[in-house]
């Protein structure tokens, strides 16, 4: 039993971590109905601002308090990630706004290829390990939580709730819902749409910064090529919860972060990857538009 | 609260001071995305710790070099594309009064006669000038063959437009015996000439046609069918493990194994294909996604029979026809049985001529599967499903086909791969294969054969030329090394080709069915990649 809580607690916060990255895929299906391809390396740029950031803090100070030294952290990436994804969008996204479905799909893969490279060319290949920034563990009934797991899933909820209260109780999330819905008439009703859309890439790759940095601080460690597999899982995640539905983005990333880390721990550690993935395709076969998501109303 | 709508504000900033305002907004978003990435460095001290180097010198140059870029772009640039824009009638390859203007007769003698002359020249310029001068002087010489080729083909563009097919063909057939020949006369020994064509025969000729074959072999699933999949390297690696496993284990030929290979890779395509049957758009793009990342993980993991990620070499060559062999210690070997020197450029020029034939053999399937019911059935399901199933199309066997279809190619790429390779790993096969394949067919205009082998050319050729630039390397020194930018450049390509021409190279298509006249229809009228 405590082992299973013990999996518990680390699926949770692995889930977290997937459930931020996996908000910014489906914020953007959801409004522009496209896969941002790029977002993985989004949330791996993010990471690595958060790397240098702590870097640069190291450098201009003796000693910096672990709390201000990720606030800053965070920040930073937040911002610049933005600044990142507003620029991809666009550059690369809103030209072809209009354009068939497929077109905006090749040049998120270019985006996301050019990120990764980007990021390779000017700060080398190698892996970046950091000393580790938290290092503290509680042993709660013979259960042990480290203070990075409690960081994590407390940050993720407050994230989370900040945003459910942008997102339903705001006018930009009135916003962003009316172009969810039906962008031509929202444009006809006074939206903004471009901003609408500019503010959804902003707040997505916002969240994929804070993973980011919470994912350095998890692991320690990041590399250029590190942004793959938790964008694509977090893509799995949002496409298991129900593509362009927010509470089932959290949903997927709770789903895959305990099936990995249950998946390791009973079976083979090896096929964690494996079973995520072919989960993924059992529920979709009974349940073909994801957990949450709505089913397609086909019109003729 | 009154709305002010100043309208003179616009007109009076005139061009330069537009530019000059774009051009800060775009330095200041360059400083922004820069300042870490370019004006820090992290790189390891000698006790492995993370240290920063600072290079605000190079993000200054960045940030400036974007400035102006955007400054000449929206000062220049835009009113000249405008104009551009008004005056030219496009002509084939290139609008008319940019090609006129640029392809002039005593320009194109000129340069015949630099290049000749450099070419005569090549052996003894080294030591006539130092070898520093003689590299841009090779470089010159390259600049000034593709300027004739170029004009060439600008003077021929009608012929050329009229004939592109056949003379692709042709030209594709000729190319290594060209090569051979042309480096032939450079090194004045055949021997020496066939050494040389290793490189242009392998690394550019097998390559580029290794992923036309997978790119028209995808184009059935995604230009065809319809069907996004973003998996489409699971069936490549199939197929190269199928030849490699049952190669190596079993010694048995590559003949027999190619269409086996096609068979396996077939069969998961179908596999594949019936979970998702029911899944549309964007559902089945991850899934498919899924199934190619479980097919390398598996492969990494069942170290038993894969080996893991260190591969399986040792995989035996391609007989030529089992009637002589590749291998210098055979005694059939292909020098002793016809007489000639030894040389490794034979291989190579036998599994050019081997994927040229599957290639060709993938083009012919295609174009005479598409005028077949179940090609019609392909097309009609890709513009609109709800109206395929209403006339009584099975859509379930008409996409478990078009999986499989996709996929044998797919595994006799494969095959093909793992013989000329003769070493298979996972590493071959990531996610980013999948991306390039697709890309391609996305660039070159889906459904069209030639745009999707252009893409390829252009894509592939491109980014192998891009190891080619070591004279770069006396501009910016020796650490320079230009191999790390291909990726780099290779993503931002995409971007450009793909905001450039959002349909693809080829964007109107011949339709298969028509009714008395045949017209070509407009890619906007068509609606693709709805699956």
């Amino acid at each position: 039993m405590q082992y299973f809580v013990q999996q518990l607690i680390n699926g949770l916060t692995l889930g977290s971590i997937y459930g931020l990255i996996a908000i910014g895929y489906t914020m953007v299906y959801g409004i522009i109905g496209m896969i941002n391809f790029a977002h993985g390396d989004i949330f791996m740029v993010g990471a690595f601002t958060a790397l240098i950031v702590f870097l640069v803090l190291g450098a201009l100070f003796y000693s910096v308090p672990v709390v201000i030294a990720l606030l800053v952290m965070m920040i930073v990436a937040m911002l610049l990630t933005s600044l990142y994804n507003w620029t991809i969008e666009k550059v690369a996204y809103r030209p072809l706004r209009g354009s068939f479905r497929l077109a905006p799909l090749i040049t998120a893969i270019g985006m996301s290829i050019a990120l990764s490279n980007f990021v390779q060319v000017t700060q080398g290949p190698r892996n970046k390990p950091i000393p580790p920034m938290v290092s503290k563990v509680y042993d709660i009934g013979g259960i042990s939580v480290s203070l990075k797991q409690i960081i994590i899933v407390i940050v993720t909820a407050l994230l989370l709730a900040l945003f459910w209260y942008l997102v339903n109780k705001t006018s930009l999330g009135r916003a962003q819902r009316a172009c969810e819905q039906d962008r031509k008439m929202a444009a006809l009703l006074g939206i903004d749409v471009d901003r609408t859309i500019s503010i959804t890439f902003i707040m997505g790759a916002a969240l994929a910064a804070v993973a980011g940095t919470l994912f350095l601080m998890y692991y320690g460690v990041i590399a250029f090529s590190d942004g793959f597999t938790p964008g694509v899982k977090a893509f799995t995640a949002a496409v298991l919860g129900g593509i362009g539905s927010l509470p089932g983005a959290v949903l997927g990333g709770l789903m895959i972060g305990f099936i990995e880390s249950m998946w390791s721990a009973y079976f083979s550690i090896d096929y964690k990857d494996v079973a995520a993935f072919s989960i993924l395709a059992i529920v979709l076969i009974f349940l073909p538009s994801g957990i949450l998501g709505r089913p397609e109303v086909e019109k003729v | 609260m009154a709305v002010t709508v100043s309208p003179e504000r616009d007109s009076v900033a005139t061009p330069i001071q537009r530019a000059l305002k774009e051009a800060f907004y775009a330095g200041a978003i360059a400083l922004g995305l820069f300042v870490l990435f370019i004006g820090l460095k992290t790189g390891q001290n000698i006790s492995n710790e993370l240290v920063l180097t600072e290079r605000w010198g190079l993000l200054a140059a960045v940030v400036i070099a974007t400035a102006v870029g955007r400054f000449l772009y929206v000062a220049y640039g835009q009113p000249f594309m405008a104009n551009q824009k008004i005056t030219d009638v496009a002509t084939g390859l290139l609008p008319a009064s940019v090609g006129s203007r640029f392809f002039q007769l005593p320009a194109f003698i000129l340069a015949v006669v630099a290049a000749v002359l450099l070419f005569v020249l090549s052996n003894s310029l080294a030591g006539w000038v130092g070898a520093e001068p003689a590299g841009y002087l090779q470089f010159l010489r390259a600049l000034a063959v593709i300027y004739v080729l170029a004009s060439v083909i600008y003077y021929f563009r009608a012929f050329i437009h009229a004939n592109f097919t056949k003379l692709g063909v042709a030209a594709l057939v000729l190319y290594p015996i060209l090569v051979v020949a042309v480096l032939s006369l450079n090194a004045w020994s055949i021997v020496g000439g066939l050494q040389g064509s290793l490189k242009w025969v392998d690394n550019f000729g097998i390559q580029i046609l290794i992923y036309v074959m997978l790119a028209w072999g995808l184009n059935i699933v995604v230009g065809l069918a319809g069907l996004l999949d973003l998996g489409y390297v699971a069936f490549y690696a199939i197929g190269a493990y199928s030849y490699a496993l049952l190669g190596t284990h079993f010694g048995l030929s590559f003949w027999i194994l190619l269409p086996a290979a096609g068979m396996m890779a077939a069969f998961w395509g179908v596999m594949l294909g019936f979970p998702v049957l029911r899944l549309r758009g964007d559902y089945l793009a991850i899934v498919t996604l899924a199934f190619g990342e479980i097919i390398r993980l598996v492969l990494i993991n069942w170290r038993e029979v894969t080996n893991g990620s260190s591969g399986i070499s040792g995989i035996p060559k391609v007989s030529f026809f089992g009637l002589m062999s590749f291998n210098v210690s055979d005694p059939n070997y292909i020098a002793k049985v016809l007489g000639i020197a030894q040389s490794g450029a034979y291989y190579k020029i036998f599994l050019y001529y081997l994927i040229l034939g599957l290639c060709l053999l993938t083009a012919f399937v295609t174009i005479r599967l598409r005028r077949l019911p179940v090609g019609r059935a392909w097309e009609a399901l890709r513009e609109d499903e709800i109206a395929c199933r209403s006339l009584g199309i099975n859509t379930t066997t008409t996409k478990l086909t078009a999986f499989a279809t996709g996929a044998m190619f797919g595994g006799f790429a494969g095959s093909f791969f793992a013989a000329r390779q003769g070493f298979v790993s996972p590493e071959s096969f990531v996610f980013l294969e999948s991306a390039i394949i697709l890309a391609i067919v996305v660039l070159g205009g889906m459904g069209s054969l030639v745009g999707i082998a252009v893409a390829a050319i252009v894509m592939i050729g491109g980014t192998e030329a891009l190891r080619e630039l070591d004279f770069l390397k006396q501009i910016f020194g020796p650490d320079f090394t230009p191999e790390l930018y291909r990726m780099l450049l290779f993503g931002m390509a995409m971007v450009i080709v793909m905001l450039w021409k959002p349909r693809g190279f080829v964007g109107s298509r011949e339709p298969t069915a028509f009714l008395k006249i045949r017209r070509a229809v407009s890619g906007s009228f068509t609606k693709e990649g709805h699956g």
